[in-house]
């Protein structure tokens, strides 16, 4: 495999109710991404786009993101209608080819004008599932049981999940400003509240949240000499399991295991991981999942609960988990996103730096 | 915006279907004797074909749920119910459903429920109105 790094990664990653389109979001976002990177925007061999047409509400709105990359002359680009840590993965699999040095992934998604709850319906199949209105909420609800069930969880480990995911977020000025706004909540606080689907609440459930995300990868040498500090992927892997979620062990997340053991978490310890776990209960599968011990710090942005901008929460986590590395100094660390009711399928990219 | 469109459902999920407005649920068996319930063409474990069909019974056991307190405007009950797995018997694996229980205190994993029928069928998951609790 050719080795290849993140170099550079921006986001917009916590706006609320935004007025402007994906296009204006991701403007500054990818100016910024390319001015932190070292590289031109002329050397970008590849780009590779993150976003769903559903959240936009026209068919085809992602090519108008192109505007925000500069389409001409012709690039070559490509899209996922997925988190923006698949844009990343395609782009990594594009430097394998090796005849191009530089690429670019993003992600956009504008969450605040659909209703969720019947949006994401539309991801479940279309005869069994989907007639039913099972909101997203309401399947996440039943994962979460699971656990508690099967004695893996109660529902104050749950809380505890949200009271240090807060913490964490009052000192990222990337996480939503309601949550930092929330301040310090304790675990018999959180209980207090009433469910919002039985047995999550309100506070187990990720903010509504607009946002974009771009980062930067640059294949071989030319890495180290554009960037002081690279993350470099050691390992990148996604996976799915069976879409109908009664056909699961909810207990367990199956595809995340798996993804953990193709991208080689195990072969060294991970000092921080950053999870896309869009509820509380989904970092204590993934912890288990990813085989992550007490030596790992979970979550030190926040998580996707503390900001989950729809289609760009994933490629945030890697973002994050290359900031540890680039910024931070830590030497190994792990980037996560997921898609699909239940964590059916995950995206695990583990990250190394040089020193 | 919404496209309305017909599709052909195939020799499983549209049998399936189609036994719903006769109230007789199918599901399909792989190779190794499970029984999936509602039917996939396909075993999930190993991709293999699955065109084998066989009845199920209309009632079975809760294998988890979640209570929605404040329905949304289109879910399958206009009252507080629970989303429910139901694993029917003669089945292997769970049904996602609403569950009409009346109130959170009286669900529980491992409850005994059985189909409710809407009074007109067409051949819809919807034929099933919802799960209710078993008569005893």
């Amino acid at each position: 495999m050719r080795d290849v790094a993140i170099v550079s990664f921006a986001q917009a990653g916590s706006l609320v109710d935004t007025a402007e389109s994906e296009t204006q979001m991701l403007l500054p976002v990818i100016n910024a991404a390319i001015e932190g990177s070292g590289i031109t925007r002329a050397d970008i061999g590849f780009t590779c786009s993150g976003s769903a047409d559903y959240l936009a509400g026209t068919p085809f709105a992602f090519v108008a993101n192109l505007e925000a990359v500069g389409a001409w002359p012709p690039i070559s680009e490509s899209h996922v209608d997925m988190d923006g840590a698949w844009a990343l993965y395609e782009a990594w699999v594009r430097l394998q080819h090796g005849d191009v040095d530089v690429a670019l992934a993003f992600s956009s998604g504008i969450s605040s004008r659909s209703d969720l709850g019947e949006v994401l319906c539309l991801q479940n199949d279309p005869y069994y599932l989907m007639p039913l209105w099972a909101d997203h909420v309401s399947l996440a609800a039943l994962q979460a049981r699971a656990l508690l069930d099967q004695g893996l969880a109660t529902e104050a480990d749950l809380a505890e999940v949200v009271a240090r995911s807060r913490r964490n977020a009052a000192a990222n000025p990337s996480a939503h400003p309601d949550v930092r706004a929330a301040g310090d909540l304790s675990v018999d606080q959180l209980l207090e509240a009433a469910y919002t689907v039985a047995p999550l609440r309100a506070a187990d459930c990720p903010p509504t949240t607009d946002g974009a995300a771009a980062v930067i990868l640059v294949a071989g040498d030319r890495a180290r000499e554009v960037c002081d500090n690279p993350a470099w992927i050691r390992g990148i892997d996604h996976r799915s399991e069976a879409h109908y979620p009664g056909l699961r062990d909810l207990a367990h997340a199956g595809s995340a295991r798996l993804a953990a053991e193709h991208a080689g978490v195990a072969d060294a310890p991970i000092e921080v991981a950053e999870l896309a776990a869009t509820f509380s209960h989904e970092e204590l599968l993934l912890t288990e999942a990813l085989g992550l011990g007490a030596d790992t710090e979970v979550n030190p942005s926040g998580g996707a609960l503390a900001s989950n901008p729809m289609m760009v929460s994933g490629l945030i986590r890697i973002g994050e988990a290359f900031r540890q590395i680039n910024e931070h100094g830590k030497h190994r660390t792990l980037g996560h996103a997921a898609s699909g009711p239940c964590l059916q399928q995950n995206l695990v990219c583990v990250l190394e730096g040089d020193s | 915006m919404e496209l309305l469109y017909r599709r052909s459902l195939g020799p499983v999920v549209g049998a399936f279907l189609t036994a719903l407005r006769e109230q007789r649920l199918l599901g399909s068996r792989t190779a190794e004797g499970r029984v999936i319930c509602p039917p996939l063409e396909y075993d999930p474990d190993s991709g293999d074909a699955v065109d084998d069909l066989v009845e199920v019974g209309s009632a079975g056991v809760v294998t988890g749920w979640s209570w929605v307190a404040e329905p949304r405007a289109k879910h399958p009950l206009p009252h507080p119910f629970a989303w429910a797995l139901v694993q029917l018997d003669g089945a292997d694996t769970s049904m996602v459903h609403a569950l009409d229980a009346g109130s959170l205190d009286a669900v529980r994993t491992g409850m005994r429920v059985q189909v409710r029928w809407a009074p007109e069928r067409t051949g819809h998951i919807t034929d099933i109105a919802c799960f209710e609790p078993e008569a005893s």
